[in-house]
């Protein structure tokens, strides 16, 4: 009797970013960062749900390859310097 | 910065969540707190569904996806093979939205809660069966509007109050039971950390606000779920060896209704209802020892 070799097809998904395409494309506006007005407190970037905030020494990058546009960021932000616009 | 703001993301970007999702944030706290040497078991529902269209994935650690019903006893298979094999220092974490928790998985998790298997159960609670489109589960809040308990002359959303997973979990005699809410993260990566450092079984119930079952906009999500706290509507409490804690106090508590009035599902309530919630949330933090 052929032993069993296995499933034809690999039973493990790989671990990816973009696993669900570039997720950017859903949004209707994006953050943008005003860095003189940061205070490095890194809340955005502990708030966002798409891991799309990256922290630099200059503050926070954001991913807008993957950002979806929720606006937490712009929200939480003590200082005000994230402000949410128009594509 | 903090020690628990770990840089590393275990979670990977580009997932299929809604925009505003606070049950993957929870996913991304989580995994920053538990660090790689995981083992996940993840019961099917949004957690599951967003982060693993096969044959991709956005998970970072090894991660099986169990049935609707079933995480816990996946996760306690797992953890008495790595017993059997003399595999240490690997955290086997169970987890489940709050349908998957509070109602199909309830005797899976008690069996291995009972046993006494060395994991942790992570409940993400959104209050609702959100994945197949917003219907109530046990542990969906009294009042609230889902698309099983509807709102018109005769019913007035949910009839029934919310059923306390934790303090069942609690009487089982687990070591560590927490409650946690993604508007407080070092809180909640706190309390994963201590779940991790002890051994035996441990339970961590963390709410989630989601926008579209909740009906608010999704710039909200971390207000939601502040003004859950804040309010007494969800109480952030530790019951370690039996002995509870509550966490984080909330130094003059919010009128209920501030909470309520931010989301679409309570719109309906009246006066007199919204009056009846807070009476029971009074109740309900003066027995927790919430001022
Ligand atoms: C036995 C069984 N019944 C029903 C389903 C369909 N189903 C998939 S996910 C889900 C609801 C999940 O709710 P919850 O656990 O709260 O997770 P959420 O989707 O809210 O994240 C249901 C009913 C299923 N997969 N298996
Ligand atoms: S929340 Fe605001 S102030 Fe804080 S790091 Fe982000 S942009 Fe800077
Ligand atoms: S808008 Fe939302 S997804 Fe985009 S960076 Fe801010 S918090 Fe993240
Ligand atoms: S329905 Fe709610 S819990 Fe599910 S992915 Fe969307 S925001 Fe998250
Ligand atoms: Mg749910």
């Amino acid at each position: 009797m052929k032993s069993w070799r296995g499933p034809p097809v690999p039973v493990a998904a790989r671990p990816s970013v973009g696993s669900s395409g570039r997720t950017s494309s859903w949004r209707i506006q994006k953050p943008v960062v005003n860095l003189k007005r940061c205070t490095r407190c890194r809340m955005c970037w502990i708030f966002c749900p798409d891991v799309a905030i990256s922290f630099t020494k200059r503050g926070p990058a954001i991913n807008h390859d993957y950002c979806k546009g929720c606006g937490i960021c712009a929200n939480e932000c003590p200082a005000k310097a994230i402000t949410m616009e128009a594509l | 910065m903090r020690e628990e703001l770990v840089e590393e993301e275990l979670f990977a970007p580009g997932h299929r969540a809604c925009a505003g999702c606070g049950a993957t944030l929870a996913v991304r706290l989580a995994l920053k707190a538990l660090g790689k040497n995981v083992i996940v078991a993840n019961a099917t529902g949004c957690v599951e569904v967003i982060s693993t269209p096969y044959p991709e994935t956005a998970w970072r650690v090894p991660w099986i996806h169990a049935a609707f019903e079933n995480a816990a006893a996946v996760a306690s298979g797992v953890e008495a093979a790595l017993k059997s094999l003399g595999r240490r220092g690997v955290k086997v974490v169970a987890i489940a939205g709050d349908g998957g928790t509070a109602d199909i998985g309830l005797q899976a998790l008690s069996g291995a809660v009972e046993r006494g298997h060395d994991f942790i159960y992570i409940c993400y609670d959104n209050e609702a069966y959100m994945n197949t489109g917003i219907q109530r589960s046990s542990a969906t809040p009294f009042g609230a509007w889902t698309t099983t308990t509807p709102v018109g002359r005769v019913k007035r959303g949910k009839d029934r109050p919310k059923k306390d997973v934790p303090a069942i979990i609690a009487a089982h005699g687990a070591p560590y039971v927490a409650t946690a809410s993604v508007a407080y993260p070092i809180d909640l990566i706190k309390k994963l950390r201590k779940a991790a450092a002890t051994e035996g079984p441990t339970y961590i119930h963390i709410h989630c606000p989601c926008p579209p079952g909740w009906r608010f906009d999704s710039d909200k999500m971390i207000e939601v779920a502040r003004l859950a706290v804040l309010s007494g509507a969800w109480i952030l409490y530790e019951i370690k060896n039996g002995r509870l804690n509550v966490t984080i106090k909330p130094p003059k508590r919010r009128p209920v209704s501030d909470y309520l009035k931010m989301q679409g599902r309570f719109k309906h309530l009246t006066d007199a209802e919204i009056a009846e919630i807070q009476r029971t949330v009074d109740e309900r933090c003066r027995h927790l020892g919430v001022g």
